[in-house]
């Protein structure tokens, strides 16, 4: 029986950790930032820290940029949109 | 060498043989957005994304399409095939580090070209072992109550402790779990993306679950105590006196089992009693009676 942990509760993401999580080099991550996809949480010490969702979304923006060909602008654009329709997923499920 | 099918890529690809390099290219682009696990909610687009991505790889390349058209249309899809002998004569595939995609072609894939790529290739100067990533689609449950899932991964199952209250979207760690590495030791890490599958009764959202709760109409006009399902037992729900469709109540705590735990949030839903019989008939034309009323106020009618 192996017994995982929650990487989110227990990891501190910052950039290198990111490209790690990512199997990319820091520059992609910091690629992403400046086009906004990632958001830095805090700078403490020269480092960015990013918000726990941060991995999912850095994973899913590479995937999409290696797999489908599309460009940082692309990406962007593609996320934004899937982040909407997640939002309207919820409003279906759960009605305000 | 196990049970190897064959695979007919045409056929995954829903391209005719003569089709040229172009039509192959627009077809991987168009399927592959389609059945981008990141993007699509098809069912079992990862594994079409997976057997769309390996026909690509071999069409795309002059070499390996010649070589695979050359093996004609096999057997029947999913009949057992075995590559004749020396039939890759002139095309020399065996060589590991070539390519794309680490991981995951097929058998049938791998008895032609050998293993491509692999998560090592590029990447020596580490001797820790490569990280390992893969995504489950977990029950519900198992975050609500944690417990262990023999998980498959890429051909190998794996009993892990679920971590419980662990959210859609977060990573389970296990350390040492990952590819192995150059020396055949130092294991990198392996991390699981989780995702739900529906459940019956609870919607998910983030740290919080929603259930939709049928009422009758004067339990929701009059109040009262209801007994509701949550994720810890039955409970008796205060509902509030007039109390109407979509009305929202939120338990909190009561969601997933997180650090801080998410809410439940109860959506009313009024069910009405069937006129089924005299008796029912005649109670709602009382009921008319006692109540004049005009849903359609609002309508101007």
């Amino acid at each position: 029986m192996l017994t995982g942990r929650i990487l989110e509760e227990t990891t501190v993401l910052t950039t290198s950790e990111l490209g790690r999580l990512c199997t990319v080099e820091i520059q992609q991550i910091v690629e992403l930032v400046e086009e906004g996809v990632l958001i830095v949480e805090t700078e403490s010490g020269g480092e960015w820290h990013f918000a726990p969702s941060s991995l999912r979304r850095a994973r899913t923006a590479i995937r999409l940029q290696r797999d489908l060909g599309i460009n940082l602008a692309g990406v962007a654009l593609a996320i934004e949109l899937l982040d909407e329709i997640a939002d309207l997923r919820r409003q279906i499920s759960l009605p305000r | 060498m196990s049970r190897v099918q064959f695979k007919d890529y045409y056929q995954v690809m829903g391209i005719a043989r003569e089709a040229t390099d172009a039509q192959i290219k627009q077809a991987y682009r168009r399927l592959a957005r389609k059945f981008h696990p990141d993007v699509s909610k098809e069912k079992n687009a990862e594994a079409r994304f997976k057997e769309v991505g390996e026909a690509y790889e071999v069409l795309k390349d002059p070499k390996k399409r010649a070589a695979y058209d050359q093996l004609g249309t096999g057997p029947r899809p999913g009949e057992e095939f075995r590559p004749p002998p020396n039939w890759d004569t002139g095309f020399e595939f065996r060589d590991p580090g070539a390519g794309a995609d680490p991981g995951g072609f097929s058998d049938f894939f791998e008895s032609l070209f050998g293993r491509a790529g692999g998560p090592h290739a590029g990447r020596g100067r580490n001797p820790q072992g490569e990280d390992q990533h893969a995504r489950v689609l977990l029950d519900l449950d198992a975050s609500l109550q944690g417990g262990s899932r023999a998980l498959t991964l890429e051909g190998r199952t794996l009993n892990v402790q679920i971590p419980k209250g662990i959210l859609p979207g977060q990573h389970i760690r296990l350390t040492g779990q990952g590819f192995a590495g150059p020396a055949g030791d130092k294991h990198g890490d392996l991390f699981i993306e989780v995702d739900f599958q529906p459940h019956p009764l609870y919607r998910i959202d983030g740290r919080d679950l929603a259930i939709t709760l049928p009422v009758a109409p004067w339990e929701a006009m009059l109040g009262g105590a209801i007994k509701t399902p949550t994720p810890g037992g039955l409970v008796e729900l205060k509902i509030p006196a007039g109390s109407r469709a979509g009305s929202k109540l939120r338990l909190k705590g009561r969601g997933i089992p997180a650090s801080p735990p998410g809410d439940l949030f109860v959506v009313l839903e009024i069910a009405l009693p069937p006129a089924a019989d005299e008796k029912a008939r005649a109670a709602y034309n009382a009921f008319a009676a006692a109540c004049p009323f005009n849903p359609r106020a609002q309508l101007g009618v």
